[in-house]
């Protein structure tokens, strides 16, 4: 794994399963009544939080704290960055406090990019979402989680598999996501057919560019795509006002075209997986009884998260050990 | 007045010859010319002789943005870079919407003494696009305005628009244009198209720019007024102004030397040396624009420097300041995209970037030919010299050029403002150092009419 992890494109297919082998690995870990690895002990991992996010923030909190990282939070409300305190200057700060690892979540797209790039910091720099860019452990958790359903397999969840011939229908808005354009990026480097799916106001000039299929007709792209994972992105409502651009008409219309009710949700394959990158609009962009059904992975995707973050500040501190084997690879 | 004896020099990259520079003049051209008593003699022997070049669009920040840079750093830079004029945009702070702020800035390039200075009247108070600034009274000033524009700011109302063009007949006047339809463009960071997609930046689409120079046309078409396109950047905008041109429209345009080697591949990084407005294109667009200065369809190529302190682009993307410094690459930028690819000569050089300017802008005394009974207004370059852009290096104030590190072809080795040399060995000669400091700039300003 390189030194930072900014873009789901930083993974090549290796490097991604790995991660997810590693995730595997940790997930074990975490089912020890002991949960806790010395593995990062007295490594410093900071949070900086310029938006609020508290399920990322908690997720990568917890991963950090069971790796016996020194956790310290930095979020935007309250410090000194809400008093014109620039990236750079917070930045530098946190340098001083020898952060070895700076987790970041920042409303513009490739602030994490001039954080690892600009001589600001020396730590890892993880993108823990920047504005309408990227969000790659998203992806990956979204990733651990396909193959741990679709790709079992004799070693057990998937280990050491990609996700070739697997086909993941993303649908909502791929213009303002992040999480689209990580998992894109991803699910393509491990192999995976992707599916997105939205009216085409929600795509952005150029996606013909991108290595997937696009679609605007949900019911035709789930009976006749048959996915074996549909994903169903966030919808701001305040998207169909001109002020926030117009995108389209009304709330009923978007969610009688693109949501995933209980009538589209029967047009899936008997195996394929409901997901959702939280928070949901239930009723918006899916209906309670698709969030809420056996095949929805919407909960299990936050728990996955965990791990996968784990995998993440490990390989990205620690690396790999002289023999290859990683931490609760006995067990 | 100082007398300057400048020998074996290609003019316009043509025939060798003397220049003997007197009296502010070129008084005599020819082979074999002996210096005069007291003359001081230049050998510029391999170099090529161009007329002073003209900036059509030079951001010089003062009054109000000195920490970005003064008229007396910016016009340093202009004749490091071989300029003898520059134009001075709008957006001050007091924004130079009145006779005052004009003449303010006129004068401050005379003081200066580097470069004539012309100012460049806002259309609109304080550049709000809601009433016409007093264009006359800026056009009647000491500073006599020529060049009107919102720069920075698209004038988009379309009566507004009328109007201004109309209106700045009575003085011979051109509007210039920064073409960007406001509402396609809100929070718009870079160019829209493959690249914005995967960065996840608001994209800036061609159409907000090309929907601008097309109404415009048909404008000044309908009313019979001179419009001129500031930064020209799309291949559809070259295609609506040769559209244009072919049906007869006064309209003129220039593109920035950015937007000629430039892409917007290089936003990949993050990096907002980058962020530019307009935002960097893709290679059909720099190939398009080229091939549109070359056939005489992009009439100038200018600069539009725009420099900034630094922590206006020492911070994200998206916080960060539009603009590129340009004055001390251009030369080089447009020898290496245009001259040395074969697409103009020096000759042709000479022409996009002074007497094209100095005549669109209504500048007697720029841009003329080197002959005899001209301003001594030229440039000396020395076209086989390479260098490698160093920003601290440079006479702006501002470090946010794009090139920090590209070595580019072309040394500006003198140049000389109404015969006395403003740069020479290829540093500028401060003022202490030059035989006369005298200066007059107001009775140039009448004159040649295209």
């Amino acid at each position: 794994m390189r030194r930072h992890l900014l873009s789901a494109a930083d993974l090549g297919r290796d490097a991604a399963v790995r991660v997810l082998d590693v995730a595997e690995q940790m997930a074990l870990t975490q089912r020890r009544e002991i949960k806790k690895l010395p593995t990062l002990r007295g490594r410093t991992v900071v949070n900086l939080f310029f938006e609020d996010s508290t399920r990322t923030r908690t997720s990568f909190e917890a991963a950090a704290k069971r790796l016996s990282a020194d956790v310290i939070n930095f979020s935007a409300k309250g410090s000194s960055v809400s008093k014109g305190e620039s990236l750079k200057d917070t930045a530098l700060t946190l340098q001083a406090m020898g952060a070895d690892a700076v987790v970041v979540r920042h409303p513009a797209s490739g602030a994490p990019h001039r954080l690892a790039h600009a001589g600001w910091t020396s730590g890892a720099v993880v993108n823990a979402g920047d504005g309408t860019h990227e969000h790659p452990t998203q992806a990956l958790l979204d990733a651990y989680t396909v193959r741990r359903h679709l790709r079992p397999g004799p070693g057990g969840a998937g280990v050491g598999e990609d996700l070739t011939g697997v086909h993941v229908t993303i649908v909502g808005d791929v213009l303002h996501s992040r999480v689209a354009r990580s998992n894109v990026l991803l699910l393509h480097t491990l192999g995976a057919r992707v599916t997105l799916v939205a009216p085409p106001t929600l795509l952005p000039v150029g996606v013909e560019t991108w290595p997937c299929a696009v679609s605007h007709d949900l019911d035709d792209a789930l009976r006749s795509g048959a996915p074996d994972a549909v994903m169903m992105l966030r919808v701001q409502a305040e998207r169909m006002t001109t002020d926030g651009g117009g995108f389209f008409p009304s709330a009923r219309e978007y969610s009688r075209r693109y949501g995933l009710d209980r009538r589209r949700a029967a047009l899936l394959p008997e195996h394929a997986l409901v997901m959702h990158p939280g928070p949901m609009n239930r009723g918006l962009e899916i209906s309670a009884d698709a969030a809420d059904s056996t095949r929805s992975t919407i909960v299990e995707q936050v728990g996955n998260g965990v791990a996968v973050r784990m995998a993440v500040l490990y390989l990205l501190l620690a690396g790999e050990t002289p023999d290859g084997r990683t931490p609760g690879g006995d067990s | 007045m100082s007398t300057t004896l400048v020998t074996g020099a290609r003019l316009l990259g043509g025939e060798v010859a003397d220049l003997l520079l007197r009296d502010g003049e070129i008084a005599e051209v020819g082979t074999g010319l002996t210096a005069p008593a007291g003359a001081d003699v230049l050998d510029a022997s391999g170099l090529v002789a161009l007329p002073g070049l003209v900036d059509l669009h030079t951001h010089l920040r003062e009054p109000g943005r000195e920490d970005a840079e003064t008229v007396a750093s910016g016009t340093r830079a202009a004749a490091a870079g071989g300029y003898t004029a520059v134009f001075a945009m709008a957006n001050t702070f007091p924004v130079a919407d009145t006779a005052g702020v004009v003449e303010q800035v006129q004068r401050l390039g005379e003081e200066a003494g580097w470069a004539q200075v012309r100012p460049v009247g806002a259309v609109t108070t304080g550049l709000a696009g809601r009433q016409l600034a007093e264009l006359g009274a800026m056009a009647d000033s000491a500073a006599a305005v020529r060049v009107f524009s919102d720069d920075g700011h698209c004038v988009s109302d379309a009566v507004l628009m009328r109007r201004a063009l109309e209106y700045v007949r009575a003085f011979d006047g051109v509007v210039a244009q920064h073409a960007q339809e406001p509402r396609l463009t809100e929070g718009a960071q870079m160019n829209e198209g493959a690249v914005s997609s995967v960065l996840g930046l608001r994209g800036w689409p061609s159409v907000a720019e090309e929907a601008i120079i097309a109404r415009d046309v048909l404008l000044a078409d309908h009313v019979g007024s001179r419009l001129h396109v500031c930064h020209l950047s799309t291949a559809g905008s070259v295609e609506i102004v040769r559209w244009a041109k072919a049906r007869g429209v006064q309209v003129t345009a220039e593109v920035t030397p950015h937007h000629l080697l430039l892409t917007d591949e290089l936003v990949r990084g993050y990096d907002p040396v980058y962020k530019v407005n307009p935002p960097l294109r893709t290679q059909a667009d720099v190939e398009a624009v080229r091939e549109g200065l070359a056939d005489g369809t992009i009439d100038v190529v200018a600069t539009d420097h725009a420099p900034h302190p630094v922590e206006a682009k020492d911070c994200e993307w998206a916080a960060a300041a539009m603009g590129m410094t340009g004055l001390e690459t251009a030369l080089s930028v447009v020898q290496h995209t245009m001259v040395d690819t074969g697409l103009l000569t020096w000759a042709d050089l000479a022409d996009r970037m002074s007497a094209a300017p100095a005549r669109i802008g209504r500048l007697a005394g720029q841009g003329q030919p080197l002959a005899v009974g001209s301003a001594a207004n030229l440039v000396l370059v020395d076209p086989a010299a390479r260098w490698t852009v160093e920003p601290e290096a440079m006479a702006t104030a501002g470090r946010n050029s794009p090139f920090r590190g590209t070595e580019l072809p072309g040394r500006v080795v003198a140049t000389f403002l109404r015969g006395r040399a403003t740069v020479r060995d290829g540093r500028p000669v401060d003022r202490e150092a030059r035989h006369d400091t005298r200066h007059d700039t107001r009775h140039d300003t009448e004159g040649s009419r295209s």
